[in-house]
């Protein structure tokens, strides 16, 4: 294969995964809005298509053409900055999540279901996630409004907290399979089906409890919305915000959500393998082949949104002493517990 | 192509670098540093130290500096004042500045054994990184912890207030 080969299928998976991701972020927003209205008893979104499924369309059309203000008082060139880092971070750590099994090669090896296979992907994942807060911070403190600027600050307190939980949580998982490498990760949670899996044969359901609490927080959802406590903050670090920016800062949330779905069902719910493994025969069919271990992988990721879904329309919002009491003192503690009980297992075996 | 890309980032590195002395709102200046911390962070994947890549931007670009950002925006720190400096901060620290420059200068080009680093696709895995970390530099590494925890122990006995009941001081 050569370079130009190469590096038009790599612009090929780009466009494709990003705008699968972008439809998929419109149609979160639809699934929350439809599921949190069964759980409220009311019936969400059905006015627009069948089911209400063309409102996320309608929804984008209406953000573009809304009227863009930018109130006067605000520090331009960060206040526009703002929205972009925030999007751009929450779209670019897909780029190393792998959808489908590595073993279906195109000429030259070349990997159909991932963008990028590289050696540290965990980290990569990790370091664009603690990039992504600059969004966030720098909106609240250019806006000059001390709403935004609170929950701005409230937010980077929130999201340094409980990125050392996320990511102590995750070691369990790195000690098991011995690398940072997802598609290793994945491989090595596939012999048998879900008994396999990280969460249930590895013993890393403490893991997975610390990474769903600090995920949520992570992503700035409820119970950990405090960055946008609608009754404190009129809306927090986005209240400036009007039009096309207020929706970029929307998708970023949705887009982190999904990540953050992607990340769970690599580490802990085996990827793209199937929960049966070999018990259903390996399809002979090299279409149905490709496509099964896709549908496994979404399956699981949209099981996790729905969770994500379910917890914002039960559970009410931490207040914020509460917040850091929560990440610091119970689940820090919790996860290098975790670690260490991992590690003397490993090495016990 | 790594010389491209070494080409690129270093200098999208120096022009940050420059740029954070010379900005006068504080918060440029911590972006500045953002900007120098990442490039950095991918020289070093261009030298084949990918976690040391990884570990830059999530301790230095996404924890310290957030840190920065956060301390900027609480105390809500202003434009810079900036003097036009005396005249002798005039005469006496250019010449110091080249001579710093120039002994930096010549103690590199004298000591060519201080080994190599070549851009190439070669790349230290994280496996071999902590092999090394754990047995070869272990006294060293852990010592960096301990240090660590005493900074550590020495602010939170810095910025804590009254006496252990947690009580004001009177």
């Amino acid at each position: 294969m050569t370079i130009l080969q190469f590096f038009l299928w790599s612009v090929l998976k780009v466009i494709v995964v990003t705008v699968v991701l972008l439809l998929a972020v419109a149609y979160t927003v639809l699934l929350e809005r439809k599921l949190v209205g069964r759980i409220q008893n009311r019936w969400g979104p059905n006015r627009v298509g069948p089911f209400g499924l063309l409102q996320p369309l309608v929804d984008g059309a209406k953000s573009f053409l809304k009227e863009d203000i930018i109130p006067t008082a605000v520090y331009r060139p960060l206040y526009l900055l703002a929205p972009i880092i925030a999007l751009s971070c929450a779209l670019i750590s897909i780029g190393v999540v792998p959808f489908g099994d590595p073993g279906i090669t195109g000429p030259g090896n070349f990997h159909f279901f991932q963008i990028a296979d590289v050696n540290i992907g965990l980290l990569v994942i990790l370091g664009i996630t603690s990039i992504g807060v600059y969004g966030i911070a720098l909106a609240g403190w250019s806006s000059n409004n001390k709403y935004s600027l609170l929950g701005s600050l409230r937010s980077s307190a929130q999201l340094v907290s409980y990125e050392l939980a996320l990511g102590l949580s995750l070691v369990g998982v790195v000690l098991r399979s011995g690398s940072l490498n997802l598609d290793t990760i994945v491989a090595t949670q596939s012999t048998h089906g879900a008994l396999s899996w990280n969460l249930f044969g590895g013993f890393q359901f403490i893991a997975f409890f610390i990474y769903l609490m600090a995920a949520f927080a992570e992503t700035n959802r409820a119970p950990f919305d405090l960055p946008e406590a609608e009754s404190e903050l009129t809306a927090g670090y986005h209240t400036e915000y009007s039009s096309m920016k207020f929706a970029m800062f929307f998708m970023a949330e949705y887009a982190n959500m999904i990540t953050v779905g992607c990340v769970a069902t690599l580490l802990f719910l085996g990827g793209w393998t199937s929960p049966f493994g070999n018990l259903l025969p390996t399809p002979d069919n090299i279409v149905i082949r490709s496509l099964l271990p896709m549908f496994w992988f979404v399956f699981k990721v949209f099981g996790f949104l729905c969770l994500y879904v379910w917890v914002r329309g039960t559970l009410p919002r931490f207040r914020y002493d509460q917040l850091m009491n929560y990440g610091w003192r119970w689940l820090m503690p919790l996860a290098i517990l975790n670690i260490v009980g991992t590690s003397l297992w490993l090495a016990y075996r | 192509m790594h010389l491209i890309l070494f080409i690129i980032f270093a200098a999208l590195c120096l022009t940050g670098a420059v740029n954070l002395l010379f900005q006068k709102q504080p918060i440029n200046s911590a972006l500045s540093l953002i900007v120098v911390m990442t490039s950095l962070a991918v020289l070093y994947l261009l030298l084949g130290a990918e976690f040391l890549a990884a570990a830059q931007v999530i301790v230095y670009a996404g924890a310290i500096m957030v840190l920065f950002t956060f301390v900027v925006m609480l105390l809500n720190a202003g434009r810079e004042e900036r003097t036009l400096g005396s005249r002798a901060y005039r005469t006496v620290g250019f010449p110091a500045v080249a001579a710093i420059l120039a002994v930096i200068a010549t103690s590199f080009i004298k000591l060519q054994g201080f080994g190599s680093a070549r851009i190439d696709d070669h790349i230290t895995s994280t496996a071999d990184l902590s092999a090394v970390l754990f047995t070869k530099l272990l006294l060293p590494f852990e010592v960096t912890s301990v240090l660590i925890l005493v900074a550590i122990l020495g602010s939170v006995a810095l910025a804590r207030k009254g006496d252990a009941e947690g009580r004001e001081p009177k």
